[in-house]
């Protein structure tokens, strides 16, 4: 290069928008050359990320001009078989006539033979509000294949959960404790954290079975046995309690640690807490009507009556005879046999490394208290001069998650996280706007089948968190009204629903067939489907007459994804870059730990091709199905358009609240709450496309029991009660389900096969059980875990396309601990066989001793079907490249001849990680070839043809 | 006499690629470009790239070190790569210490990618010109941009800011005070090139736990495990017998 001093180039301008290569959502400035993209660098301005920018945000270039990108609407040639990739384009008049038709048709008739299942959850409170107005339960999002456990196990206990709601406050802490794979969520700002925090002299911990990622600058690795960290926590638990290291004064106000339980087993009140009156109407917080047993009086008093300080332990007899224990006593009962030596059989984790373990989150939580000179006032009218804080932070995500046992387990994570005294305070947990919420929050879905009816909307939310039996959404007899059996018996809390057995039910008419199944950024013939192969045997599936089993299959998305070569009609996306778009307060937004955060995209280049946003798609589909909420009284348009929507909507006339919470009210003067704003739009853009509402100190802390916090809250309609929310040690939501499978009480009743499960998965204290894949396993045969983890420079696996970051992961390999390797005499490099029982893929073998030995692992969703994402058919992707996928079944066997998803049981939370296999070297003279291989994908009409050399100069071809 | 470089702090590298992309997607379209892909969507893709993260394993399970290790161009005070090209297109620049090509003269002989024991050159294979970092020249000078943003781009990405900056002869330099107090250390000294760029390495933080701070007068299991009197009600040996 000359010696140049600069080469700012006069046609440069700079626009800012949020980013969406993860869903990590950082600020971004877009700079422009001639109106091409030059440069995508980090918002200083932005609360996020504070300037920086991944691997995957610097790359938006070579998403914004990928090949693969989808151009124009497309439908399925007559006659073509699905996944053949035969179409031809069409214009979007007829895209949306056709859809409007068969809509209408079904939206008149029977509701739920539409399905909308969407790879994205950020977007649901306007996907789910269009399934809800269209009037079907069968919609979700993919949480309930991502991390539903982690979201359900922790709002269940402490009403907030990692991730969007809540995180580690590294800036205070002094110990961080990393559980499982957790780097995607979230990205930046961890690590911006995580630097941080280790060079204020934190100790960071992390337990994992693979040391890689955020795990290599651990300063102490604590290798574990995939699925066994329920066994761990339950053992660090019990240590805590054995030692004393918990905080006693935290637990007594702060949690339901010292109410009574019923233990009398005759009483029909078993397993409840005892209450001083029957509550007199059914309302979504917890009424104060709990007892303690007070040490000052020797006698059962109100809790939290003043003067009074109750007993944790202790076996008590009330006047009219019941038998009584503080839940403390129960939860110290359960982890009794807990030890450290027991956990240490299970995880491979020394029980003195056990104890270690225990004894620095304890001692660090006592001895290193923060007090910061905040006032505050708790719910009882309680005054105080500081907030205190004890500096243990965890994080943990899809690793705990993604087993069948993962519900139980995070319930354990959250309970060791309070008995830590760690609950929305400084240096532990901190919660995010508009959480926290009551345990469980007050959506509820319909709970009779009579929600649904033609040419109405749904008669309750699409998702919702049920607290007890009667919220299901069942059928008179029990079996489900949804498609994907969430809120059923079989999955009671599937709170974000089963969009991975979607497929499955609606091609087996498992509850019911569907006719039309729309998928919108999901790759549900890919990597984002168990049983890969078979589920794109389903998609293309005949009945006896010659008609698809789903008759009718529109798929939305950006990008040639294998997903939309089965599609009877393709609706090409935008990109992030090209869209109005919205991080809400009605969704999941990017709340700070002191104050609700909302955000918005706005296009900083024109859309390409004939893309149009999803969002756009759902108004004008909305309009012209005359969905309630886009069309006036009189049947005419509401909106003109998204940012028009945007702008104008409100969740009921006059209330104020609407999608974005900043610079609302006629002249941008209010937050939170107030009338549309016709300048909003323009208000975000010149504020860095984000509003920030810092909160006043003392409402930035211990929001579960803070008075003023509450009331801000319930002002501003971000809750309905200001009751406070205690943390549930013991859980009364799952004893009710547990007394319901026992045949006890006034509620529904589940059908007789599955009474069992019922009454063995939902046990108010947590518990360990090995998952239930291993339960069908023979570990002899199949002696292996096998897990994913996600390189960081492809989050959220949408990049396989992408020019630059697939120079970085071309392909994959299976790490195999040396050891292992050697014993099955797989050298570096080799071919392999891994099989499950469900089955097999051939793949190469990697040495390392970064693994523990009896788990094998891979990078997620780099292999790529050969010809898709307008990869070459020889592309590494596809030729070398694997998906774990294949080994990983949607479904159990179960009772009987009945199938059960691969899922928790009480969640529904797909069970990636619990897949057991064996390896072996492939035969000499096998191809060296990635199996299974599948037809070749062809590029589709519309696209841009790729190049086989890429010298990007950010400018304007001359 | 000033000697700019980057400091880069494997204690904190989480090898998330974002210095590799940010450099690239900079450079290719800055004065330094373009840093060209072949096969960008078919087999084997390989382009330009002044930096690149390179993960190893040190040590056997369970003693395993994990080492995320970003490479690009040291700068060295003395770089073998100036001597040994014909042109005199490989330069080292008295006024900062960057060390440059200058597209212009190179031939692409690459005698300069043999002599750097660092591996850090690569050639432009389109345009058969050698290209390494130019510690994003094309930005540091820049005074149409903000003071903080006239640094190279991956220091500005990086999210663990394990990216430092500066000059490395100005002892109160931030560079010069991680050097100094931080362990910082050059690649292969033994080479004698002096590199400007240096590492510096893992730290640990431990706590030691003493069995005696499990012994506290304030253990709520004194509080928790007094159980409650019996009621004076209650029958007891007072109403049994006379002695």
């Amino acid at each position: 290069m000359q010696d140049a001093k600069a080469t700012t180039s006069p046609l440069q301008e700079v626009k800012t928008t949020t980013c969406y290569m993860c869903a990590c959502r950082c600020g971004i400035r877009v700079h422009l050359r001639d109106g091409v993209v030059r440069y995508i660098d980090g918002n200083p301005d932005h609360p996020l990320n504070k300037g920086v920018i991944c691997a995957k945000g610097s790359s938006g270039i070579m998403k914004q001009y990928s090949p693969a990108r989808l151009l124009k609407p497309l439908k399925r040639k007559v006659g073509a078989e699905r996944g053949a990739g035969d179409f031809e384009e069409i214009e979007w008049e007829e895209a949306y006539a056709t859809l409007a038709e068969r809509l209408g048709k079904i939206r008149a008739t029977d509701p739920k033979k539409f399905a909308l299942f969407t790879g994205r959850d950020q977007m649901q409170a306007l996907t789910g509000m269009f399934a809800r107005q269209f009037g079907t339960p069968n919609y979700a999002a993919h949480g309930g294949f991502c991390s539903v456990n982690m979201a359900a196990g922790m709002i269940y206990t402490i009403g907030g959960s990692f991730w969007e709601f809540g995180g580690p406050d590294l800036d205070r802490a002094k110990l961080f404790v990393m559980i499982g794979t957790a780097e995607d969520h979230h990205s930046n700002p961890l690590k911006i954290a995580l630097s941080k925090f280790k060079r204020d002299g934190g100790r960071f911990i992390s337990i994992n079975p693979v040391r890689t990622g955020y795990s290599a600058i651990a300063d102490e690795w604590v290798p574990i046995r995939p699925g066994t960290d329920g066994a761990l926590l339950l053992a660090v638990i019990h240590e805590i309690i054995a030692t004393g290291l918990y905080d006693r004064d935290f637990l007594v106000k702060y949690s339901n640690a010292g109410q009574l339980v019923n233990v009398s087993e005759s009483n029909d009140e078993f397993g409840f807490f005892v209450r001083t009156e029957v509550p007199t109407e059914e309302a979504c917080y917890e009424p104060q009507d709990k007892l303690w047993w007070d040490r000052n009086t020797n006698r059962a008093v109100v809790t939290h009556e003043a003067g009074a300080d109750p007993y944790l332990f202790g076996d008590f007899t009330l006047k009219d005879g019941t038998r009584v224990k503080p839940a403390f006593q129960l939860l110290q009962e359960r982890v009794k046999d807990y030890t450290p030596e027991w956990a240490s059989q299970i995880t491979g984790i020394a029980a003195e490394v056990i104890r270690q373990l225990a004894h620095e989150m304890g001692v660090t939580a006592r001895d290193q208290k923060i007090e910061l000179p905040i006032a505050w006032t708790d719910s009882w009218g309680n005054e105080h001069d500081t907030v205190t804080g004890n500096p243990v932070a965890f994080h943990a995500m899809r690793g705990l998650a993604a087993h069948s046992n993962g519900f139980q387990t995070i319930r354990a994570l959250a309970i060791l996280m309070s008995l830590l005294g760690t609950i929305d305070r400084p240096g532990g947990f901190r919660h995010k706007a508009p959480f926290p919420r009551p345990i469980p929050p007050c959506a509820r879905t319909p709970n009779d089948p009579r929600g649904v009816q033609p040419n109405r909307p749904l008669d309750g939310m699409p998702l919702g968190w049920p607290s007890d039996p009667d919220d299901l959404f069942v059928n008179d007899d029990g079996s489900p009204v949804r498609l994907d059996k969430a809120f059923s018996w079989e999955y009671p809390l599937s709170v974000h629903g089963l969009m991975h057995n979607a497929i499955t039910n609606a091609w087996r008419g498992d509850p019911y067939r569907i006719d039309t199944l729309l998928i919108f950024m999901a790759n549900m013939s890919w990597n984002s489907t168990m049983n890969t192969a078979e589920v794109r045997q389903m998609l293309n599936d005949k009945d006896e007459n010659g008609e698809f089993k789903i008759p009718f299959l529109v798929v939305c998305d950006a990008f040639h994804s294998e997903m939309t070569a089965y599609a009877d009609l393709i609706l090409p996306d935008t990109t992030y870059l090209e869209r109005h778009d919205v991080m809400s307060m009605l969704d999941r937004p990017i709340s700070e730990f002191d104050g609700p955060v909302d955000s918005v995209r706005i296009p900083v280049v024109p859309v390409s091709g004939d893309c149009k946003p999803f969002q756009e798609v759902l108004i004008e589909l909305g309009t012209r199905l005359k969905l309630p909420a886009f069309v006036t009284k009189e049947g005419e348009r509401k909106f003109r358009d998204y940012p028009d929507f945007i702008v104008n909507y409100e969740t009921e006339p006059g209330s104020g609240i609407g999608f974005l919470a900043g610079w609302r009210g006629k002249g941008g003067e209010k937050s939170l709450r107030g009338e549309p704003n016709p300048n909003q739009w323009e208000m975000y853009q010149k504020n860095n496309c984000v509003f920030h509402y810092e909160l006043p100190k003392s409402y930035q802390y211990m929001r579960n029991w803070n008075k003023g916090y509450l009331e801000w809250s319930q002002r501003n309609r971000i809750t309905r009660y200001g009751e406070p929310i205690l943390i549930h040690l013991y859980s009364e939501v799952l004893q009710r389900f547990r007394t319901a499978a026992q045949g006890k009480g006034l509620t529904r009743k589940p059908p007789e096969h599955l009474r069992k499960r019922i009454e063995t998965y939902f046990d108010p204290l947590p518990f360990y059980y090995d998952s239930l894949e291993a339960q069908v396993t023979d570990k002899h045969k199949y002696p292996l875990a096998a897990v994913t983890q996600r390189p960081m420079a492809m989050y959220h696996s949408w990049d396989s396309q992408n020019a630059w970051l697939r120079q970085i992961h071309t392909h994959n390999y299976l790490y195999v601990n040396t050891l292992t390797a050697r014993q099955q005499g797989i050298a570096d490099g080799d071919w392999i066989w891994v099989e499950s029982q469900w089955g097999k893929v051939r793949c190469m073998a990697r040495h390392s001793e970064a693994v523990e030995p009896g788990t094998v692992w891979t990078w997620n969703a780099i292999g790529k079907a050969a010809g898709a994402w307008n990869l070459t058919p020889d592309a590494n992707e596809s030729q070398k490249g694997f998906l774990l996928n294949h080994l990983i079944s949607e479904e159990l066997p179960s009772v009987g001849s009945t199938r059960i998803s691969n899922s928790d049981p009480i969640t529904g939370q797909a069970a990636w990680y619990d897949v057991r296999v064996k390896i072996s070297k492939a035969e000499a003279g096998e191809p060296e070839q990635t199996s299974p291989q599948f037809a070749v994908m062809k590029p589709y009409p519309g696209m841009k043809t790729r190049s086989s050399i890429l010298a990007f100069l950010g400018a304007k071809p001359k | 006499m000033t000697q700019l470089a980057l400091v880069i702090d494997l204690n904190v590298c989480v090898g998330c690629q974002a210095c590799v992309t940010s450099c690239k997607e900079w450079n290719t379209a800055g004065s330094a470009g373009p840093m060209v892909d072949q096969n960008p969507y078919g087999a084997d893709p390989t382009g330009t790239f002044f930096n690149r993260v390179q993960t190893f394993e040190v040590g056997e399970f369970p003693n395993t070190e994990t080492v995320h290790f970003p490479k690009s161009c040291l700068h060295c005070e003395d770089p073998p790569c100036v001597p040994v090209c014909p042109t005199g297109a490989s330069y080292k620049r008295k006024e900062d210490g960057i060390v440059l090509v200058d597209y212009d003269k190179c031939i692409g002989c690459k005698y300069c990618s043999w002599a750097c024991p660092y591996g850090a050159r690569e050639l432009d294979e389109q345009q058969q010109v050698m290209k390494k970092c130019t510690l994003c020249v094309d930005r540091i000078y820049d005074m149409s941009m903000t003071e903080d943003d006239r640094k190279p781009a991956c220091v500005k990405a990086c999210p663990t800011s394990a990216r430092l900056y500066g000059d490395i002869h100005d002892p109160e330099s931030a560079v010069s005070i991680a050097i100094r107090e931080s362990g910082g250390y050059p690649l292969m000294p033994e080479w004698g090139t002096h590199p400007a760029n240096h590492y510096l390495p893992r730290r640990k933080t431990r706590i030691k736990i003493h069995e005696d701070e499990l012994e506290r007068a304030d253990n709520p299991l004194k509080v928790d495990r007094q159980l409650p009197k019996p009621a004076m009600s209650e029958p007891t040996l007072d109403d049994v017998t006379t002695w």
